[in-house]
């Protein structure tokens, strides 16, 4: 039956109907009809962020931890260009959020209305798609296929902006299936031939490697489960991008650990040296390639990917399959069948020899006695695993120890901020995990600098009684640009002191939470030990030793042979060209 | 340091979109963005109900990167389908331009029996000036363009470039 309501109803209607529970949001003037409905609808809950960079992030979160899409509703101009730095983040790295945005009044579009942003031009090129809606009676097939297009194919973010007379205004609303074009249907399959010729290829491959990314995680539990089983029945050995941890188990045997620019020796090798790389769900970043006439040089490559724009795009392969990594692993597998593996025991030997370079080794004390970041996460690793933590990061040197040195073997317990590098993502994209995990232990493994980029969320966490951790290697560094610096510019270290800092301690307790502090590592296992037992939001501010840096490395424009690893000489300066590579 | 450019082709890209609201921003923005070049780019819609837009853009690059620009458009969701005519074979090209030529005496004469040549037509006229209707590919508008320099010319407009497959079959 058909009835006459708002386009602010018809929004909150079509939200439920596409089983949204949370709604990450900050209200103002170009949303306030939308407010208004949800006031009295018990059926979605909305998280009042401090900050729309927050919503966006913290709907990354709960998307990126659930595989559900995360929803953003944000007011017009400020309001929608806070929220960019997170729709931003979520284009990168292919995780699906559809994002409202209020808008000034139709007949104000254009006028510099007050609060008025041309929000869809703002975010056409950091959205999958975008739609301005000028009728209410578009707006239930425009969200149904916003929410198809975010989730479906290359998962990303979609922004709706609603003008304001658009969710005032009434069209007429039925229940039941909504009835639209369907305009947007991604090849999920691999052609057969294209798999057959991928089975032959890695069947007598005798270097073969897999190059995992995202993908899997966005594919899917079933992804990482086909790509344990099709592992054990080729006997490849695997690495893994950033995105792509908790693919493949930390602890099994032919796991080599993280690829690229801080990966371990023993995964950037083998890539040299593989004769036959299946890059599965990844695309070639510059991160992970290094230097890229070197990148790889006498592999045979088979990219699977489901955006054909992915292939060929950076580096040129063998064979492209389009497609999504669960399917076209499980048409791989089936291909497959009962062929034994390959005897790779000499490849599997070279790797042993990498791997022997320990390049994960650290010095076990620092300079000044300080704990050493390595070891802080070495340590919150041992004493959460067994709780199964969630762990999101910020942006910079504790982003890559913890990715080096927390152990993942499972999809959707790691969530970073890969593609864009946003600093500021980890607190409020905890906070998005424990909504969508309320029983699970959350960690945001952050630095003293990032943590302060969001840090008004810590009023979000306190408000809705969200058991968030944040654990800060404060070394009072922008340890990254520093270590960049030392490398690259003779360690001028300009701008890169973390000056001013507050005490993180007070700081928690101003805001409800509790605060601790480890100053030495006989205070460390105590420390954490502490905060995973407290029922509530904890920061620790954990002081960690300052001069620490990040490796291995593979410096900017050089090749995956050439990485530097712990106690190499890395004072310096570096060429032009290679200065202006990011 | 300097920086490189690498050698590039020119390839004729037919683009069939969803008409609707900034599609044109989108795909022209697409090529600024990931600085691509457009030559030239023609748009108009193509169905009864103008639901469906047909747009032509030359572009040229390396091949890698037309092959980008191809995958790139077709990712966009308004975007049905991307034919790269220079890719598929044997097409046709045409452009319309306008060109106006001022002049007396010789260089008058001159440039109506050239016109008559290139069979462009005559649309507007006074006692000492043409404008000619041209119809043709780019090359053939060039060198009439070229020659008028030399006969008065005031003013060119030319469309770009729409192109189409060759035979029987649609794109």
């Amino acid at each position: 039956m058909a009835e006459e309501k708002s386009g602010a109803a018809i929004l909150v209607e079509s939200l439920v109907k596409q089983g949204v529970e949370y709604v990450f949001g900050y209200p103002g003037g170009a949303v306030l009809p939308i407010y208004d409905e949800l006031f009295s609808d018990k059926r979605i809950r909305h998280i009042l962020v401090r900050h729309e960079a927050g919503a966006a992030h913290a709907a990354e979160g709960y998307a990126r931890s659930t595989g559900k899409p995360g929803v953003v509703l944000v007011t017009s101009g400020p309001g929608a260009t806070n929220a960019v730095t997170g729709i931003a983040d979520a284009f990168l790295d292919s995780i699906p959020l559809v994002v409202i945005t209020g808008q000034v009044a139709t007949n104000l579009i254009g006028s510099d209305a007050f609060q008025e942003a041309d929000t869809v031009g703002i975010t056409r090129h950091c959205t999958k798609h975008n739609y301005l809606v000028r009728d209410p009676a578009d707006l239930a097939a425009t969200i149904d296929e916003a929410f198809q297009i975010a989730t479906t194919g290359r998962p990303g973010p979609v922004v709706i902006d609603i003008p304001k007379n658009v969710q005032v205004a009434t069209a007429s609303w039925q229940d039941g299936e909504i009835q639209r074009k369907i305009r947007y249907s991604p090849q999920t399959a691999g052609s057969v031939e294209d798999i057959a010729e991928a089975v032959e290829l890695i069947a007598n491959a005798r270097q073969p490697i897999f190059y995992t990314g995202g993908g899997i995680i966005n594919s899917g539990p079933l992804a990482t489960e086909l790509l344990r089983h099709f592992q054990s029945l080729t006997g490849a050995p695997v690495t893994s991008t950033l995105m792509g941890l908790g693919a493949f188990p930390h602890d099994h045997a032919d796991w080599l650990g993280m690829l690229g620019m801080h990966g371990t020796y023993e995964a950037n090798l083998a890539m040299n040296q593989c004769d036959v790389m299946v890059c599965i769900g990844a695309r070639f970043d510059d991160r992970v390639t290094g230097r890229l006439d070197a990148f790889s040089p006498g592999s045979t490559k088979i990219h699977i990917d489901i955006d054909r724009s992915s292939i060929n795009k950076v580096v040129p392969v063998d064979l492209g399959i389009v497609g999504d990594c669960a399917t076209v692993l499980e048409q791989l597998i089936a291909v497959w069948g009962k062929r034994k593996a390959a005897d790779l025991s000499e490849w599997k030997a070279r790797i042993e020899g990498w791997r022997a370079r320990q390049s994960l080794a650290y010095p076990a004390e620092s300079k000044s006695g300080d704990i050493m970041p390595q070891y802080a996460i070495e340590r919150l690793f041992a004493l959460t695993r067994e709780h199964d933590p969630v762990i999101t990061t910020e942006v910079g040197q504790h982003q890559m120890w913890a990715a080096q040195y927390f152990g993942f073997d499972k999809p959707n317990k790691w969530l970073t901020s890969g593609g864009l590098g946003t600093m500021g993502y980890g607190l409020p994209a905890a906070i998005g995990a424990q909504l969508g995990n309320p029983d699970t232990l959350v960690i945001d493994i952050a630095g003293e600098a990032s943590i302060q980029m969001n840090i008004q969320e810590l009023g979000t966490a306190s408000q809705f009684r969200l058991p968030v951790k944040v654990f800060i290697l404060n070394n009072e560094y922008m340890g990254m640009v520093r270590q960049w610096q030392e490398l690259t510019y003779e360690s001028r270290y300009s701008n890169s002191y973390s000056d001013s800092l507050p005490d993180f301690v007070r700081l928690a307790e101003a805001y409800g939470w509790k605060g601790i502090r480890i100053e030495d590592q006989s205070q460390l296992d105590d420390g954490i030990r502490e905060m995973i037992a407290y029922d509530g939001p904890v920061i620790v501010d954990c002081r960690v030793a300052k001069e620490a840096n990040c490796f291995p490395m593979i410096p900017s424009g050089a090749a995956h042979t050439e990485m530097l690893l712990y106690g190499d000489e890395v004072a310096g300066t570096m060429e032009d060209e290679a200065k202006a590579l990011v | 340091m300097k920086i490189q450019h690498s050698a590039s082709e020119r390839h004729v890209l037919t683009i069939i979109v969803d008409n609707e609201a900034g599609i044109l921003a989108k795909i022209a923005g697409l090529f600024t963005a990931r600085g691509y070049n457009i030559d030239s780019l023609t748009v108009a819609d193509i169905t009864e109900n103008h639901a469906v837009s047909r747009i032509t853009i030359v572009t040229n690059g390396p091949p890698a990167v037309i092959d980008q620009i191809h995958a790139q458009l077709e990712r966009l969701v308004p975007v049905h389908k991307v034919i790269d005519l220079s890719e598929e074979g044997p097409h046709i090209e045409r452009e319309l331009a306008l060109i106006k030529v001022a002049g007396k005496g010789d260089n008058r004469v001159e440039a109506l029996r050239l016109a008559d040549v290139f069979r462009a037509k005559v649309v507007d006229t006074t006692t000492q000036s043409f404008i000619f209707e041209l119809t043709g590919t780019p090359d053939k508008i060039d060198s009439f363009v070229t020659l008028m320099r030399e006969l008065g010319l005031v003013e060119v407009g030319r469309t770009g470039v729409v192109g189409m497959m060759r035979g029987p079959n649609g794109s």
